[in-house]
Formats: C-alpha cells, sequence, structure tokens
C-alpha cells in the first residue's frame, strides 16, 4: 500500500503558518519559527497544505508501506 | 470543513482599517509601530512566528482577497523570491529605507528640515497627502514627519503585497516580507541554527 504524506523543503520554509491554518487533521505546525515540520503519522496527503504554501515548497509524496 | 473561527481571525479588519485612516489622519499611522513590535517581542522572547502564523492582518487580508474574492491567479512565485539572498537583500534594502525615514524624522525634529507632508509610494513617487494632515499643527512637526515617514513603508508594502498576491498566491508577500525574515532569523539564531 502506498501512504501519501507532505514533505516540506526546509531550506526554502519561510514558515509563514499558511499550511498549518489549512490542515484538516493538525499534522503540520511551525512550532519553532524556523520551518514547517510534518506529522507523518497524522498527514493524509490531501495536499491542502502544499496549495496553501505561498512559496510552493511542500510536495505530497507516496511512500510503500506493509 | 468549517472550522471555527478564533477572535485573531478577524485582525484583517484591523488591517484594512489602518489603511483606511490613513487617508483621514496621518497620525494614525504611529499604530503601525504595533506590526512592528510584536512580531519581534514573540519572536525574540518566544522563539517562534506565531505574528506570521496567526496575528497577521495583513496577511489574512491577502489571504481573503485572493481566495474569498478570487483576486489571484494562484500562480506559484518565481523562484529567486524565495532564495536566501533576495529575502535577506530585500530585508537590508528595507531596513536601509526605514533608517532613511528615522534620519529624515530626525533633520524635522532638530530643525534643520521643514515638515513634508508626502507619502512617499515604492521609495520613489511623492503623492501629496495634505488632505489627511488636519490635525498635524496640533503635533511636534517630527511626530508628524514620521507619521507620514511610516505610513510610506505600511502602504508601499501593501501596495507590493497587492501587487504579488494579485499575479502570484494570495500570500506571497509572506515569501519576502522582511519582517517574516527578521523574525525567522531571530528564530534560527535562538534555537542555534544557521
Amino acid at each position: 500500500m502506498i501512504k501519501r504524506f507532505a514533505v516540506v523543503d526546509t531550506a526554502l520554509c519561510v514558515a509563514c503558518g499558511c499550511c498549518a491554518k489549512v490542515c484538516p487533521k493538525q499534522a503540520i505546525a511551525v512550532p519553532d519559527g524556523i520551518a514547517a515540520r510534518v506529522r507523518r503519522e497524522r498527514c493524509v496527503g490531501c495536499g491542502l497544505c502544499a496549495k496553501a504554501c505561498p512559496a510552493s515548497v511542500i510536495q505530497v509524496q507516496g511512500e510503500e508501506i506493509r | 470543513m468549517k472550522t471555527k473561527k478564533h477572535w485573531y481571525d478577524f485582525l484583517w479588519i484591523a488591517s484594512a482599517l489602518y489603511l483606511l485612516l490613513g487617508f483621514f489622519n496621518i497620525l494614525f499611522a504611529w499604530l503601525g509601530l504595533i506590526c512592528f513590535f510584536v512580531p519581534l517581542g514573540i519572536a525574540v522572547v518566544k522563539g517562534n512566528k506565531a505574528y506570521c502564523n496567526r496575528y497577521c492582518g495583513r496577511g489574512q487580508l491577502f489571504e481573503l482577497l485572493g481566495n474569498k474574492l478570487r483576486l489571484s491567479r494562484n500562480h506559484p512565485v518565481p523562484h529567486f523570491l524565495k532564495q536566501k539572498w533576495f529575502r535577506y537583500g530585500f530585508l537590508i534594502f528595507f531596513l536601509a529605507m526605514f533608517v532613511n525615514m528615522l534620519f529624515t524624522t530626525y533633520l524635522v525634529f532638530s530643525g534643520a528640515s521643514n515638515l513634508r507632508e508626502v507619502v512617499t509610494l515604492l521609495w520613489t513617487f511623492r503623492l501629496p497627502w495634505q488632505f489627511a494632515a488636519g490635525s498635524v499643527t496640533k503635533v511636534a512637526p517630527w511626530v508628524a514627519q514620521f507619521a507620514f515617514g511610516f505610513y510610506s513603508v505600511m502602504l508601499t508594502s501593501t501596495v507590493l503585497g497587492l501587487l504579488t498576491m494579485a499575479l502570484f498566491k494570495p500570500r506571497a508577500w509572506c515569501v519576502y516580507c522582511p519582517m517574516g525574515t527578521m523574525t525567522q532569523g531571530i528564530c534560527k539564531l535562538r534555537h542555534g541554527k544557521q
């Protein structure tokens, strides 16, 4: 099975928090004011954060899980 | 999906009101200092960007105009806009212009220069602003000069934000916002990261 989740390019993230605002699962947050962090166990890969990100530094990727 | 609204979700009203008040009485421009000191204070004391993340009325305003009113093309921002050299370069330029504004205020304070009732848009275009200067005679000239200078900074950044909102994503301004870059830099220093 493939699980999809958001991946943040932390080097380019501006930590604006737009992603955290739209996440329906509170799976993404900017705890340290440096970059957004994804809690993979919560993320459902819906892509709302990627759509909202003004810098377009979030991508939804898939990973094979057993 | 409907989410519960908080009081801070309505701070866009304060931002819109601030810009509007500047057209009636320039002295209201002083209130803009809140948008300077609160994010810096939060970054220094708490070590996060809660201001950008929650309380930035300007960001909410762009979001509203771009998403709800569909005034944004919703295109990705150009790559250079999110590069460190551009963001920190823009921050330095913005701070230099800010210091220049403070120096102009000092010249008026010291009596070396007279009060100029103009708002300078995009650091270039001097717009006559006498219509909002009715009450400036009641305060010291430097107080009024600072108000004109500060409102110029706020109006310029709003115009740039509106332009990038329309051309790119609603909150494209957040990508190169000097306050955002500065608070992120403070957070990096606080957490000991490069």
